[in-house]
């Protein structure tokens, strides 16, 4: 049984002029001990996604159909309270932006200590510091630290500590939402191997969202790509990276040059991603695809299973 | 210096006084400096694109402002052309400005958001005095096919909050080509745009460059663009250069364990590859007191001491034109690093 499954997600954003279509039907499942990488451009969906699992939507955004399913639950039909307890104990996530995603005026140490304290209420405040000093140590940080204040911290070091706090009430499933952007090279390279490392260690199932494809490639077995709130291909890593099916996993791949392939012209995918307010009929695609057909304007591709493990929604195919 | 080249550096130096509270200044008898540039030289060459590549802080966007004289050095010689321009006055400046241009990182702020493209577009011609009206028209009109905004009359009258990201950058582009420049500057022009569009924007700029026989400073951090971007580049690492040479080379051959550690540590969009786990440890230093020596040797895999720590390596040639900035370079420690 899969660790999580999402089933035909669909999560819609009410404003003004009607609603914004971000995430319209989209399924995978994560297995035990297992990384997805969630991909695409920015407003495909891909943080909406992670915000319906942890039922953490702003204000507007709300479920509208499909399953989330953990455990033998439906987090879609949970009570707030019921969910309060799934968020931190079960699922946890790394916040984008590791430069904003802790508060200024309390000390590290102490805001690990109060995710502890908020999702454990039985755990003694000197048992909570106890664990920040294992957490940080695990991170790479020296536990003497806890005592500092975010702004004391380097880019890198902020988005351990973040990732320390993750884990703080041992999440099976843990989400990173960019964890490599803002970062430099090699301070991202440095990220990105402690969640390799600790994934194995810990037999985490983890859910990667980020934009770059290369990311993916290092750190994930299986991925989605994701266009305009639809699940464009999806499978295992390698299939889909060797054998893209897809004409907009064709585009992104082209347009991430390898610094180690020949120097070859880059190519990026014309135009630029629909409004979700009004998405384009049948194929969300279409409007960019160099090959669009007629049915492409009047179905919706359906998505289905080209090869073993390895599914794709494009009328090109099969 | 090649016969060739339009700009050169030349041990350029740039030190940002650090502000400090009244009680301090008053206490402290040193005054602290940032030393954000730190002698560093090269030559860009007519219709060649150089890339400055490092983390942040390395000091490759003040190089770049540095040589357009947007901020004044505090040491060190700028050339253009071969003439020194380092302490040109502004009057002098202005009639080289129109030579020498540049395209920020961040198209939503570079962009005055109450002007209409035409205004952006013209404004440039207006302030270097070039042209009637019919023909700044006329240009105008020609930048927005050159920039792929077509039809020109569609985008003539819009502001620049009714374009798109790659429409903005496509337009700042623009703004820096009208001109006819011999050298342009671009500071990481694609960091804000989406990855499906950023090849859009790097190939016109290359476009662009080849058209106008200009020469291109590309500033990034991203290895894997600077790759298929530029014919040279330069490493940079807190206000030095550790290594430059052509791409070839550096991607390659590096010699440098920064630049080593830094094309290692590029991702490779690949899941079949192998990759070292190898990562070397920390961020970059404060550039406020650099390390002594050689400044890589805090984090570097294979600095021997106390040599790295008490002398600061020299810039060397070790053939065609291919510097580096480190003592053991042939070393058997750095012969045993490099095999592995």
């Amino acid at each position: 049984m899969p660790t999580l499954e999402v089933k035909d997600l669909v999560t819609y954003y009410r404003i003004m002029r009607g609603s914004v279509k971000a995430v319209d039907g989209v399924s995978f499942q994560v297995e035990k001990g297992e990384a997805l990488g969630l991909a695409g451009e920015s407003g495909c969906g891909k943080t909406t996604v992670a915000l319906s699992i942890l039922r953490l939507l702003p204000s507007g955004g709300k479920i509208e159909g499909g399953h989330i399913l953990f455990r033998d639950l439906d987090l879609v039909d949970l009570t707030p309270n019921e969910m309060r307890k799934i968020r931190w104990n079960a699922i946890a996530i790394v916040f984008q932006g590791a430069m904003n995603a802790l508060n200024p005026v309390y000390k590290v140490g102490d805001q690990i200590v109060e995710a502890i304290l908020t999702h454990e209420s039985n755990t003694s405040k000197g048992k909570a510091e106890e664990r920040v000093t294992k957490l940080l140590e695990m991170v790479g940080i020296d536990p003497t630290r806890a005592g500092n204040y975010p702004h004391e911290f380097s880019g890198g070091m902020r988005q351990r500590a973040l990732i320390a706090m993750s884990l703080a009430c041992n999440p099976e499933l843990v989400i990173a939402d960019e964890p490599g952007t803002a970062l430099d090279v090699i301070v991202q390279a440095q990220v990105l191997k402690l969640l390799r490392e600790l994934k194995s260690k810990l037999n985490l199932s983890m859910i990667l969202i980020t934009h770059d494809l290369s990311i993916i490639a290092e750190t994930c077995e299986k991925t989605v790509i994701m266009y305009a709130g639809k699940v464009a291909e999806y499978g295992d890593v390698v299939g889909i990276f060797k054998e893209p099916l897809h004409p907009y996993t064709q585009g992104l791949s082209r347009s991430f040059p390898s610094i180690k392939a020949e120097r070859t012209r880059m190519e990026s995918i014309p135009g630029s991603p629909p409004d979700l307010l009004n998405p384009p009929s049948g194929c969300r695609f279409r409007t960019r695809c160099s090959y669009a057909m007629d049915i492409c304007e009047k179905d919706e591709p359906a998505v289905i299973e080209a090869s073993k493990g390895h599914f794709v929604a494009c009328h090109l195919v099969g | 210096m090649s016969k060739d080249a339009v700009v050169t550096a030349q041990n350029l130096v740039k030190w940002f006084p650090v502000r400090m509270g009244f009680l301090s200044s008053v206490f402290s008898r040193k005054e602290l400096f940032v030393r954000a540039v730190d002698g560093i030289s090269f030559e860009v060459n007519r219709g060649e694109v150089f890339g400055l590549a490092g983390e942040s802080g390395s000091g490759k966007t003040t190089t770049g402002r540095l040589i357009l004289k947007l901020i004044e050095p505090t040491g060190g010689k700028i050339t253009f052309k071969g003439q020194d321009i380092t302490n040109l006055t502004e009057t002098k400046m202005k009639p080289l400005r129109g030579k020498m241009q540049i395209v920020f990182q961040d198209p939503y702020e570079s962009l005055n958001p109450r002007m209409t493209i035409t205004d952006i577009l013209s404004e440039p011609l207006r302030v270097q005095g070039i042209g009637s009206e019919t023909e700044i028209r006329e240009k105008v009109n020609k930048i927005l096919e050159d920039i792929q905004l077509v039809p020109p009359e569609e985008f003539l009258q819009r502001y620049p909050h009714e374009l798109s990201g790659g429409q903005r950058q496509r337009v700042a582009t623009g703004r820096a080509f009208v001109l006819s420049p011999e050298f342009v500057v671009a500071d990481e022009p694609v960091s804000m745009l989406d990855v499906s569009i950023r090849a859009d924007i790097l190939n016109l700029m290359l476009s662009l460059v080849e058209k106008y026989h200009a020469s291109f400073l590309y500033i990034t951090h991203d290895l894997a663009l600077a790759r298929h971007m530029c014919d040279k580049m330069g490493i940079m690492y807190l206000g030095k250069v550790m290594e430059q040479g052509s791409t070839e080379k550096i991607v390659y051959e590096p010699l440098h364990p920064y630049t080593r550690a830094l094309i290692s540590a590029v991702p490779i969009p690949d899941p079949t590859l192998k990759r070292s786990d190898i990562v070397i440890k920390g961020e970059i230093p404060s550039p406020i007191s650099p390390p002594p020596g050689c400044r890589f040797h805090t984090r570097c895999p294979i600095a021997q001491f106390p040599l790295c720590k008490q002398k600061e390596p020299p810039l060397v040639d070790h053939g065609d034109g291919h510097l580096a900035a480190c003592h053991l370079i042939g070393n058997p420690v750095w012969e045993k690093h490099v095999s592995m």
